[in-house]
């Protein structure tokens, strides 16, 4: 019933002879293509579907790199889609500064999305100069270790909390058969897994001293050489197979008792529930891996190009309130294994890792902005450039690896 | 009269030109400056001309992951090139011996050329697997100490796809080799027995002087897909592991896209026009533009 | 170049194996197992159920064939939200290329004829910056493209991909075609041009019937490019024109839980088997036609 009120409102208000909301199609390019996310992607287009007016339809682009790109590459070329999944960043940026984006302030003050989303500071990305442009789904962060809890019961340990611990334990369960740690060697799984470590052996404050304030002597301060040195040792901990695999190959290894342990974002709670295990059971999850657990409040939006035609428009609407409904926000969060970005909505279903995620992003000081908000996706690509490098290259010295990193953040924009 | 339709049928001549024209200036003059007069700006998605110089390119020179590119460039060019001669020279060689079943054994030197580079990227990547693919298979079989997955080691990552773009490219070389081979005078062969030539001298000595067109033909074929990888490092390797594979193609395709950062992108195509420019141009100058037809 | 029967090997065939023919026959088996073993590990991993892909035994015959995975591949598969398989990347890979093809050829043609046949002032320069063209990395004028084909209005439409294939084919069809008339006696033309022809007409009634073979040679090399072709398709044809290729690479990366290689493997062989067939229908006229002038510098 709201929908369709904002819908014609919204008509009314571009075309003036427009009595009631025609349907249309939207078409939505996202890279939710893993299992996890596909059942949740399903669940948005059949919701919308169901407000019998308009249509999604799907446009999956495997990988988010490449996603994004055909965003840009489409919308320069005058053929942009009707919504984008974008990373909860500064990616869109320079799209809205163009004026090529939706402005949803209207609907974001009709339905006070100020006051109901929380964390506060998720809504800041799409907030750009004073005008709201996209539409935060829901939230992930990187900081989580997926254990499986078989292996640490054979061996004898007990889960990790911290990257020393995971490093102490790596030679008994190696010993026993198993790998100790699972990374997939793609440039951006190397740079969350150095974003875990960061936040887990450096903190918040360096966090936020090293991105937000650009500080170069934090920069090149013993603590994030620590930071480096910590992630250097985790090379050894994984295993041959590690080059070029996707996250949920990775995670597999975890699921199917290959690996012991694997820092992913909280994504990968999907593969697991698709795999039928049960969290706290089956598998364990581990926020930081420290013992004040940090998590960032990355996450996903979607962005509505604009368009000509105000139908489409009035569509566009339908979609950006439907996407923050409670109804959608619990139903699809739950399917996706990631946090809802209303604090309004009951998630009492909520499986005991997704609790301990909610209830950590409840408290301000647990959380910060990801990398990706803060840098933009240049300067963000070169320091995963540059991690993904020293990941890969052992005979490159901390030493050196650091002065490229502080170089390139006094540098990048 | 006669003139009439000498000046008619030479502006039927300039209308069916059109199309070359507008590629030519078009495309590759006039989209090419456009490029690189972006590469001295700071333009980010969207173009902005707001010139800054030569930042782009002191950038592009300090970043590790572009001298990388270049390298592996070199590196994968020097032997995909070199090893598709070789191959494709020895196969064509063999394959004119009076063989039996050439047909058959030309058909299969032949058909991984009519695989897309994504799919030969795919296959070779999952040949390379150490878990699934040759290594464990040789493993299994008893020598345990076999080590054949190049795609996990960032020295022999670069290696990895060269096997497999040799393997794609080699079919077409042998082919133009052959077609050469074929094309050789029998008399020459006469002579060469006559003289008591051997065999391996005449090839070396009087057969491969007179292929060289078709051998000139390959290298430019082979150079200009050197250029132009992009989907097999795509396919294979994805640029890993780190930055081991990448090349300078992506390196531009990512920056004018994820990145967002076009005038650096440019800056790159820019440095990958300047060999082609410097070397393939003169070449061009003299075999097309000058040479007036024999 | 003379015009010579490839299928035909010169001189007698010998009458005895010497050990030389052996080891010469040795190299040749050896070097076939090289080009076919991808092959085959394709063809049979695509036949064998999932559990049996991951005993690793990559050589293996399957124990218990299956077709499972290739229905998938073709028709189930998903990618986000929609499951069908790589079929519809199949039909758009059609169209592109049908039409890419037949309006690339014809413009190579015309392109050859006239650069050979009608040398008028600056053609030479003309082709020079068209050859020069074929080692432009498309990566420097893709994005202008982009823009130039937003101005126009067909970004993401059949029509801007198969512009962009066009333009991209140009410089090597043209070089074919080219060096292939240029290798024609000039008094062929001359005589037609006294008779009175024109420029059309020439080169439909003369030109064309005699460039069959070279023709046949560029057909397959556009078809087999175009086909092949990845990165332009995705970069430009939009939501409705995604070739083959690039679903492939979309099911590839997409997995639900644990990678289907079988699956993988099924849709690899699909996406490649229309440029497979027409190079083992046609791999000796394409030699042949090789033979007839593409070679000539």
């Amino acid at each position: 019933m709201k929908t369709s009120r904002i819908a014609l409102f919204a008509s009314a208000l571009m075309c003036s002879t427009a009595f009631s909301a025609q349907a249309a199609e939207l078409e939505v390019i996202h890279w939710w293509t893993s299992g996890g996310e596909q059942a949740a992607v399903s669940l948005l287009a059949k919701e919308f579907d169901a407000n019998g007016q308009d249509s999604w339809r799907d446009s999956a682009i495997a990988g988010g790199e490449q996603a994004r790109a055909v965003v840009m590459q489409r919308i320069l070329g005058g053929d942009a889609p009707q919504a984008a999944q974008f990373n909860n960043s500064r990616q869109f940026e320079e799209l809205a500064e163009a004026d090529l984006l939706l402005d949803l302030s209207d609907l974001a003050k009709k339905e006070k999305w100020r006051d109901v989303v929380r964390p506060k500071s998720i809504l800041d990305p799409c907030e750009i100069d004073g005008k709201i442009y996209c539409v935060p789904v829901n939230i992930h962060s990187d900081q989580w270790l997926w254990t499986n809890k078989a292996i640490y019961k054979e061996v004898g340990l007990e889960e990790p909390q911290s990257w020393q611990d995971v490093i102490d334990q790596a030679g008994k369960i190696r010993d026993a058969g198993y790998i100790p740690l699972a990374v997939g060697g793609q440039g951006w799984q190397e740079d969350l897994t150095f974003d875990d470590v960061f936040m887990g052996v450096g903190g918040k404050e360096l966090w936020n001293k090293v991105y937000v304030d650009r500080d170069e002597d934090a920069a090149k301060s013993p603590e994030v050489a620590k930071v480096f040195e910590t992630y250097g040792k985790l090379r050894d901990l994984t295993d041959e197979g590690s080059a070029g695999r996707n996250w949920n190959d990775t995670t597999s290894l975890v699921i199917n008792g290959k690996a012991a342990v694997q820092a992913m974002g909280d994504w990968a709670r999907g593969e697991f529930v698709l795999a039928g295990k049960k969290a706290e059971v089956d598998y364990g999850c581990v926020p930081g891996p420290s013992r004040h657990p940090v998590l960032t409040t990355g996450g996903d939006i979607f962005i509505f190009p604009k368009q000509d035609d105000p139908e489409v428009e009035a569509a566009q609407l339908r979609l950006a309130s439907m996407l923050l409904s409670p109804d959608v926000q619990v139903k699809f969060n739950t399917a996706k294994g990631s946090s809802p970005v209303r604090g309004d909505v009951n998630m009492a279903s909520a499986d005991p890792c997704m609790q301990k995620g909610l209830a950590l992003l409840n408290d301000d000081e647990n959380i910060a902005l990801p990398k990706n908000a803060i840098l933009s996706s240049d300067t963000d690509g070169r320091i995963q450039d540059l991690v993904s490098q020293f990941w890969n290259t052992p005979s490159m010295t901390v030493a050196d690896v650091q002065d490229q990193f502080a170089a390139i953040l006094q540098d990048g924009s | 009269m006669k003139r009439k339709t000498r000046m008619w049928s030479n502006l039927s001549a300039k209308i069916a030109s059109v199309p070359m024209l507008v590629t030519a200036i078009g495309v590759f003059v006039l989209c090419v400056v456009y490029s690189i007069a972006l590469s001295f700006t700071r333009s980010r998605y969207f173009p902005k001309f707001d010139f800054i110089g030569f930042d782009q390119y002191v950038r592009l020179w300090t970043t590790d992951r572009w001298t990388v590119s270049v390298s592996n460039l070199l590196i994968f060019g020097l032997l995909f090139v070199g090893f598709c001669l070789l191959l494709g020279f020895l196969l064509a060689v063999m394959l004119d011996r009076n063989i039996r079943m050439e047909g058959v054994f030309r058909t299969t030197f032949l058909y991984p050329y009519a695989l897309s580079f994504v799919v030969t990227g795919l296959i070779w990547q999952w040949m390379m697997d150490p878990a699934l693919g040759i290594q464990n298979v040789v493993r299994n079989m008893g020598w345990e100490s076999f080590s054949f997955a190049p795609l996990t080691s960032t020295t022999y990552a670069i290696y990895g796809v060269v096997i497999a773009a040799v393997w794609q490219g080699t079919g077409l070389i042998m082919c133009l080799m052959l077609a050469g081979l074929r094309g050789v005078d029998r008399e020459i062969w006469k002579a060469a027995r006559v003289d008591g030539i051997p065999l391996w001298r005449t090839y070396i000595f009087i057969i491969i002087p007179m292929i060289r067109p078709v051998i000139v033909t390959s290298v430019v074929l082979l150079s200009i897909s050197v250029v132009r990888v992009y989907d097999l490092v795509v396919a294979q390797t994805g640029g890993g592991p780190g930055i081991a594979t990448e090349v300078p193609a992506k390196f531009v395709i990512d920056h004018f896209t994820e990145r967002g950062n076009v005038a650096i992108a440019m800056a790159a195509a820019t440095m990958m026009l300047l060999p082609v420019l410097l070397l393939v141009g003169p070449w061009v100058y003299n075999e097309y533009v000058r040479r007036v037809r024999a | 170049m003379t015009q010579t029967n490839p299928a035909v090997a010169r001189g007698r065939k010998p009458k005895k194996m010497s050990p030389a023919r052996y080891g010469l026959y040795g190299l040749l088996v050896i070097s076939a197992t090289f080009f076919l073993t991808p092959l085959y590990v394709m063809i049979v991993t695509s036949l064998k159920p999932l559990e049996e892909v991951r005993l690793g035994r990559l050589f293996s015959l399957p124990a218990d064939i299956t077709f499972d995975a290739w229905i998938k591949a073709w028709s189930t598969a998903c990618t986000g939200v929609t499951c069908a398989g790589i079929s519809p990347g199949f039909v758009n890979s059609v169209q592109i290329t049908v039409v890419s093809v037949l309006i690339s050829v014809l413009l190579g043609a015309v392109n050859g004829y006239a650069l050979s046949f009608w040398r008028y002032r600056g053609a030479n320069v003309l082709f020079g910056i068209l050859v020069m063209g074929a080692f432009v990395p498309f990566q420097a004028v893709i994005y202008p493209l982009i823009v130039f084909q937003r101005e126009i209005g067909i970004f993401g439409s059949l029509a801007g991909i198969v512009m962009v294939h066009c333009i991209f084919g140009m410089p090597i069809i043209t070089l074919i075609f080219r060096n292939y008339f240029s290798s024609l006696p000039e008094e062929l033309f001359k005589a037609a041009r006294i008779d009175g022809a024109g420029f059309w007409q020439i080169f439909l009634r003369i030109m064309m019937p005699m460039a069959v073979p070279i023709t046949a040679v560029a057909v397959i090399l556009q078809t087999t490019g175009i086909w092949n072709d990845y990165l332009l398709g995705l970069v430009f044809g939009g939501r409705d024109n995604q070739p083959m290729t690039v679903q492939l690479n979309n099911i590839v990366t997409t997995s639900y839980g644990v990678r289907e290689y079988n699956v993988n493997m099924a849709a690899t062989i699909l996406t490649a088997a229309v440029p497979l067939v027409i190079y083992f229908l046609s791999g000796r006229f394409f030699v042949q036609g090789i033979a007839a002038g593409a070679v000539k510098g």
